[in-house]
């Protein structure tokens, strides 16, 4: 079986591992639309005492509301990717069978959690999605060619999202309880990548400082695509610099994880 | 054994479990403190992206900072008690599938009691602290002429709004009897309660207004006491005198649960394996 084919046949798994669970997703779905309503009154409130607020009309906020809530659980942005699982094959010692499979460890996970961001994406993403559309007054692109950017970007927060938690899974070689690494990404997944408040309102230097972080590339970046308020090249090269750097140091650590140390459980 | 009987049988087996997962806690007294503090934190940053909004406006749909870090001590702070006592009984749902909850059927104490205190976390004290912070700093930089009903009211007020949310807490549990993986449901009630009610209620529709006051009484946690004491007009015609009656909604939510609780217990058939 050729490299290609073996990595898609484990994105395919993990699509279908989280098809699986459909009460769970329906329960998911229900989860993230009442969040999206409380959220949505919540801003369109902020919108009225000062309109044009970060450069966006109210239809252009109430998107970025259904496009979080899509996206919360597609790009694992306050965990529950596929990281948690691979901290506890490393805790356990199970990591050991992961690196002597003739596969690349790092590409695997990655393909796993592919999978599992599409299948999110489709399977609870998807329906907030078209309910906040139908339900509010929401900007939506009229051309075909901003909504192909989008996906493509969207495809980048993918592998920037992957980037950073596969460091903080690789994390646990060293700290083995990886309790804290996940509670401290849970808190800069939600406060950094704009799902408590969209980063164009933060307030000056901290808003110049969270742009410049990688969780942006999250949520923000294919917004500001979808909401026509970007030029996509520009966003491709952010998102596509912070994924290469991101993945190239998940390879170093991973490379300094397996050199040095002892692999748990004798 | 009567009613009074049980209640106080049910209140010595929880103290007693609840008691033993507090040792077992301080094992780690390392892990104990970090986790406490990221449980602060975690809840912290909710109230810094309310001041983030307010850096960009002096008032949300006619409330201002003060008044909105009131709604949201009173509530954090009722509802980081109800998920401090209670909170654990959200992981029933796990207990449901993998059968484990045939363990606390077997043995002689309240099974409610039992799914309770398991697990109980001492470091969900973090977000009650971080709730009564927020409240404390409200009170002290709001404009309000304080009067003797006004200060009781804030007490009774957050007790009441704990029992409310213990009420939320058990009847999603009881719920999880049936709906077994869609236990991220509940979430939807009780989270999503208490982010509702950070915010002042004119900035949503009339209707959820309705729902949230007539069908899930929520808004007596803090929206109608808050509304009361602070002289906001609430967004539905209602009499002042509601603004009193939180303990008497919490009384009435928590029988209902305790209701829902049996029915619920009732229909466990464990996994059959």
């Amino acid at each position: 079986m050729g490299a290609g084919r073996l990595y898609v046949a484990v994105a395919v798994g993990g699509f279908r591992r989280y098809a699986t669970y459909r009460a769970a997703t329906a329960a998911g779905v229900f989860t993230n639309t009442v969040f999206g309503l409380i959220l949505v009154s919540t801003y369109r409130a902020l919108w009225d005492e000062r309109p044009h607020l970060g450069g966006w009309d109210q239809s252009q906020v109430v998107t970025y509301v259904w496009l979080g809530q899509a996206f919360l659980s597609t790009l694992a942005i306050g965990g529950g990717g596929v990281e948690g699982e691979l901290m506890e094959r490393i805790r356990t010692g199970d990591v050991a069978i992961d690196l002597y499979r003739p596969a690349d460890l790092q590409l695997w996970w990655l393909a796993a959690d592919l999978g599992r961001g599409f299948f999110q994406f489709l399977g609870r993403g998807l329906v907030p999605f078209v309910f906040g559309a139908l339900c509010f007054p929401v900007y939506l692109p009229a051309d075909a060619g901003t909504w192909l950017a989008f996906l493509v970007a969207v495809l980048l927060a993918m592998l920037v999202g992957f980037g950073i938690r596969y460091l903080l899974a690789l994390s646990a070689f060293w700290l083995l309880d990886g309790t804290g690494v996940t509670q401290i990404s849970w808190l800069a997944g939600y406060f950094c990548s704009g799902m408590l408040l969209p980063l164009n309102v933060f307030p000056g230097a901290l808003g110049e400082v969270v742009r410049a972080l990688p969780w942006s590339a999250l949520l923000q970046a294919p917004a500001e695509i979808l909401l026509d308020d970007a030029d996509p090249f520009g966003t491709y090269l952010f998102q596509g610099a912070w994924a290469v750097l991101l993945l190239g140091a998940g390879r170093l650590l991973q490379s300094a994880a397996t050199r040095r140390v002892v692999v748990q459980g004798g | 054994m009567g009613e009074g009987g049980r209640l106080r049988e049910g209140v010595r087996t929880y103290l007693m479990i609840a008691g033993m997962w507090v040792r077992s806690t301080m094992a780690y007294r390392a892990s104990f403190a970090m986790t406490t503090f990221g449980n602060f934190a975690a809840t912290f940053f909710d109230f810094v992206a309310i001041m983030l909004m307010f850096s960009r406006v002096d008032m949300l749909a006619g409330w201002t900072l003060p008044e909105v870090a009131f709604l949201y001590g009173l509530s954090g702070t009722a509802f980081g008690l109800a998920d401090l006592v209670i909170g654990s009984m959200e992981r029933l749902g796990r207990r449901v599938r993998d059968g484990t909850l045939d363990t606390l059927l077997v043995r002689p104490a309240p099974v409610l009691a039992q799914v309770a205190a398991d697990q109980f976390a001492l470091r969900r004290l973090g977000r009650v602290t971080q709730g009564a912070l927020v409240l404390g700093w409200a009170v002290s930089r709001l404009d309000v002429d304080w009067t003797l009903p006004k200060l009781l009211l804030m007490p009774v007020a957050v007790l009441s709004g704990c029992g409310i949310f213990c009420a939320v807490f058990v009847t999603g549990a009881a719920f999880q009897f049936l709906a077994q993986d869609a236990a991220e449901v509940q979430n939807a009630f009780t989270y999503g309660g208490t982010t509702l009610l950070q915010y002042p209620p004119s900035v949503f529709a009339k209707e959820l207004v309705r729902g949230v006051t007539f069908v899930l009484p929520l808004a007596f946690v803090n929206w109608l006491p808050a509304s009361w004491i602070l002289g906001r007009p609430y967004p539905l015609d209602l009499p002042d005198w509601l603004a009193f009656t939180p303990p008497l909604v919490a009384v009435g939510c928590c029988a209902l649960a305790g209701l829902a609780w049996r029915a619920g217990l009732r229909s466990y058939r464990s996994t059959g394996s």
